[in-house]
This record gives C-alpha cells, structure tokens and sequence, in this order.
C-alpha cells in the first residue's frame, strides 16, 4: 500500500513546488524517499512474514484454539471450556511428565554449566595449545549429530552388556550393574546423562571463548589483591560471563522442557511413565489416543512454561549489560 | 609456578578424559558395526574378524541411496529459501527499518523460544487439509516458517551492525536500495550468510519430530528421521542398526569436518562485533 501512495505524492512535488531549492519542497521530496523506502522494506519482510504466519503463529493460535474442545480429529468437536487444562494438572500422568522435564533441566542444564565452567577454567591458561583446539572439534562432535543418533548409540551403551557395565564390571561395581533404560530407578537420571553429554561441549566451548575475552589485568589486579583461585573465580571469571551462562541456560533448558527424540528412540517414555516428558506426551495424545483437545492443552502449558522460564533468564541478561 | 604447572596437568588430564567420554559411545557404535550380523556382541569388544561387509548390507537394508536422494531434495528446498527470505527481512528490518519494524522483529523474536510440540498438531491438521501429508512438502514447508525467528533475528543482528557510512557512500555514488542490497550488502554478509546457511543445514539433516509427524513414509524423510525409522525396523539386529546408524551419520561427519573453519571463523568474527 504504502508503494502506491509515493506515485501521488511525488507528482504533487512537481505541480506544487515553484522553488526547488526551498525548505518545503526537500521536506517532501524526503517524505517521498520515506514512504517509497518504507514499502520496499514491507514487501521484502513480506515473504518470512507469511512463512512465519502460515507454518508458526497460525498453527500456535489453532493450539490455544483445540485446547477448549474435545476432539477425536474426525468427528464433530465439542466446545470443553478449560476441562482440558484441568485434567493436564489432575492427571498424574501428564502432571508427571511436565514434572520430569523440569527434573532433565538438573541434566540437560545444570550439569553441562557446571562442569564447563570448571573445565573452561581449569583449561583456561591453555587455551590455544594444540591439545585445546582438537577438543574444540572433539567435544562439539555431540551437537552436530542428530539426538536421534546420540540416543541409538547410548541406548547400546546402556544395554545390559552394553559399555557402561562392562566398565563397571571391570572397576569391580558388579553390584551397580543393570539395563540402566529399564530400570525405575536409573531411567530419567540415565536419560538425563544423554542430554549432559549431548549439551556438555556447547557449553564448554562457549564458556571458554566468554573466558578468554576477560580482560587478564584483573587477574592480576586480584593476585596482586592476594586473591586465590577459588576468590578469582567468583569474583572475577563468573560475573564476566554472565551473557555466555544466560545463553547456555536458555538454550539447554529449552531442550529439556521440548526433548523429544532422545526419549522416543531411547525408552519411549517408560518403564511405566518414568521418563515421560510433555513432548511425548502430546504425540501419543494426538497421534495414537486420537484426544486432540488434551494435546493441544498440553502443548500450550509446555509453550508457557517454556516462556515463563527463559524470559526471568532474558531480563537477567539484560540486566547485566547497563 | 609449581601450582601453575599442577593446575596445567590437572586441566590436560580433565580435558583428555572428557574427549574420551565424548567419543567412547562412537567407539562402541563402530567395533560393535563389525561383529557378525545378528549377534549379541557385549559394547566394547574387538571382533575376531570384522565383519566389514555390515556395512554394504545396512547400506542396502536402509536404502541409503535413496535417503540420501531425499534428504537432499528437502535441504535444496529448505536452505536456500529460507536464507532468501530471511535475508530480504533481515535486510528490511536491519537497515530501512520502516515504521512499526521493531514490532515486527519482536513478533519473530517470540518465535525463538517455541517447541516444535507447541505447533505439530495443528501443523498435522494443515497439512492433511493442504493434501500434503507424507510427501517431502509436509517437512519443506513447515520448517521454512519454523527457521524465520531465528534466521531473520540473526541477519538483522548482522545488518544492524553493518556501518552506516558504506550505504551512504553507494547513495550518494547514485545506488538505489535494490542495489544497495544486492552489490554492496549481500557480498558483504558472505560471512554471516554462510554461517546461517551450515546452521539451517543441520538443523534439517537433524529434523525429527516434524519427519515422525508429518511423513509416515521413511524414504520421504531427512536422515535423522529415516533413522528412528531404521531403528524401528532393524532394532533387534545390534550390529546391523550400528553399522546402520554410522553410514547415516557420516555424512554430517563429513559437512563439519570440512567446514570446521568457517564456523570457527565465524563464531570469532561474532564476538569481535560483540
């Protein structure tokens, strides 16, 4: 629209403006310029903008708009009001499934952050040696295959006489030994270390590279304060990397909350709901339950609680910058 | 200096073994790939005599060529489209930046946090009304839109950053935007456009539950669905399903080994601007 507003207007410019050079005609001629620009700038959004609207928010709407009906995908719906979302809370077994996401965040997260930060500064001082440069390769081997992958390979080595017994077996933990997948007690915390795995060396890396960008003045400032490693850490190397944790968190806590397909190759939920996450969930609801409705009720709680915790982690970040 | 040099050993020793946490299950995937098919074999163990031919079978069970065919056909759709279009807003919203532009970047901005499961099933109901249920447009299409948040959020960045003085100087040399855009911006973004394109890569190759979904039939499928698929199939047959799972991985091996240094370069550049 805006396109063809700027054929009048410069017409307009030419009938009316006696003086060329005069403030008011270089204002409009600049108006002019504005307008032709700004729907230039419109038509090349255009394209993303309705790929976005078709394949993410119109779909994202339909979610919120299933949640309220009961639906077998076929016949007739029926308007439910908000009895989908209660029984999202009421029914242990979804109820649980958002709780054992929330449990993969101490996995996916919390371990990967952890251990980067400790191994980034331990390797620190070495950053560029050449043994620092082949695990930039190594450790980043993990993200690039698909989880798929990475739940096949590991789904073999926890097998019963997969590698992780044999290890035991050999630093003399017969006792430990078990189909780690299968048992109540080690699902979720063994499909919790596939994730860590997964997520470890992203976090690493970037926690390294934030770490190297620290200005090495203040460290010496802090030795010269008499400060130990232990001081130096909290006082200088993690305030400085507050961007680099926020990225890490946001990014590994989305894929606990979402994590799909490490689980469905792995366990596919079991044994019994043990490592149900929402993701599965609202497939088998969907897909082989054919309950439309619960799904969708489902799948817009795991998009709130999604928001509701990245976006405390954003404000954060920002926080940080002023 | 003594601590310096412990804490140097110290951090060798953490940094060997993580990378050895790191590759122990693609170890246990290769050497168990070459026990006799069929068998039982325990997770890490030589075989008496590899049995390299798994390899030329699980390339014939799993139909590699023709994944191979497929994954290629969605990636052509998929990766070059998507960069067009992203770039094109990114260029809008970075640089013209028309009135209202900042609202528009949040709304695809809001888009960066969404889970796949929020969208699938009605992305299921569409598909199925646009009769496009398990052909390769039920992947193609829905992930173009999906990649537009973080794709157009990092050519703005990219844009954003760019100074303003090259475009003045093009104007005032008698450049119009669409020249401005495509002789002066675009050979410039070559970095920034290169890294998003490896991005977008992956994240195809890798797609899963969108495939699971939309596309019952495996053949039709990106690698990392025909896998799950494989898996399925074939799950009972461990030296198989590794040699398997190997073949379907190399070619991401290969795509990072081979383009190591640009994402490393990339990531660099990144942080020089930031």
């Amino acid at each position: 629209m805006p396109q063809r507003q700027t054929g009048p207007t410069s017409g307009l410019r030419e009938v009316m403006s006696p003086a060329p050079g005069s403030p008011e005609s270089r204002r409009r001629a600049r108006r002019a310029r504005r307008l032709r620009r700004d729907g230039l700038a419109w038509l090349l959004v255009a394209p993303a903008g309705i790929a976005y609207v078709l394949f993410v928010l119109r779909p994202m709407a339909q979610s919120v708009q299933f949640s309220f009906y009961d639906w077998d995908g076929v016949t007739q719906s029926t308007w439910v009001g908000l009895d989908n979302y209660v029984q999202v809370f009421q029914n242990s077994e979804l109820y649980g499934s958002i709780v054992n996401a929330f449990e993969l965040i101490v996995y996916f997260s919390i371990i990967p952050v952890a251990l980067g930060l400790f191994t980034a500064n331990t390797i620190r001082s070495f950053a560029t040696s050449r043994l620092a440069l082949v695990s930039r390769t190594v450790l980043f081997l993990p993200q690039i295959i698909p989880l798929v992958a990475a739940g096949i390979m590991w789904t073999w080595l926890y097998a019963s006489n997969g590698t992780v017994n044999q290890v035991l077996r050999i630093i003399g933990l017969d006792r430990v030994t078990r189909a780690w997948l299968g048992d109540f007690g080690s699902a979720l915390p063994a499909v919790g270390v596939i994730g860590a795995w997964v997520h470890f060396g992203l976090c690493m890396l970037l926690l390294l590279a934030g770490m190297t960008k620290i200005d090495p003045a203040l460290y010496e400032a802090a030795r010269i304060d008499g400060a130990g490693p232990v001081r130096e850490f909290f006082a200088i190397t993690l305030p400085s990397l507050r961007q680099e944790i926020s990225v890490c968190i946001t990014v590994t806590v989305i894929a606990a909350l979402a994590s799909f397909d490490i689980i469905y190759i792995s366990t596919q939920g079991g044994p019994g709901n043990q490592t149900l996450v929402p993701g599965l969930a609202i497939y088998r609801l969907a897909f082989f339950s054919r309950e439309v409705g619960l799904a969708s009720a489902l799948a817009v709680v795991l998009m709130v609680l999604v928001l509701g915790v990245v976006l405390p982690l954003q404000r954060l970040n920002r926080e940080g910058d002023s | 200096m003594i601590v310096a040099r412990r804490e140097v050993w110290v951090g060798r020793t953490l940094l060997v073994l993580l990378m050895a946490v790191t590759i122990l299950p693609f170890v246990s995937l290769f050497v168990t790939a070459l026990h006799p098919a069929g068998t039982y074999p325990p997770g890490l163990q030589w075989p008496e005599t590899p049995h390299w031919e798994n390899f030329v079978s699980a390339f014939n069970v799993a139909k590699m060529g023709q994944l191979l065919w497929s994954s290629v056909l969605i990636e052509i759709a998929v990766v070059p489209v998507s960069l067009v279009i992203a770039t094109f807003a990114g260029f809008a919203l970075g640089h013209l930046r028309p009135w209202g532009a900042r609202l528009v970047f949040v709304a695809f901005v809001l888009g960066l946090t969404l889970p796949r499961e929020g969208v699938i099933v009605p992305l299921y109901y569409q598909m199925r009304d646009y009769g496009l249920l398990n052909t390769r447009w039920a992947i193609i299409l829905p992930l173009i839109g999906l990649y537009m948040p973080f794709a157009v959020f990092w050519m703005r960045a990219h844009f954003v950053n760019m100074p303003e003085d090259i475009s003045e100087a093009a104007r005032i040399d008698g450049a119009n935007t669409w020249q401005l855009f495509w002789r002066v911006h675009v050979p410039l973004s070559m970095p920034a456009l290169s890294s998003l394109a490896i991005l977008l890569f992956l994240w195809t190759w890798n797609q899963f539950l969108i495939a699971v979904v939309l596309v019952s039939d495996p053949l039709q499928r990106t690698m990392a669905g025909a896998l799950g698929a494989f898996q399925g199939q074939w799950g009972t047959d461990i030296p198989l399903l590794c040699a398997g799972s190997l073949l379907i991985l190399t070619p991401t091996l290969l795509v990072f080994l081979l383009f190591q240094r640009q994402f490393v370069s990339a990531l660099l550049q990144g942080s020089l601007k930031g």
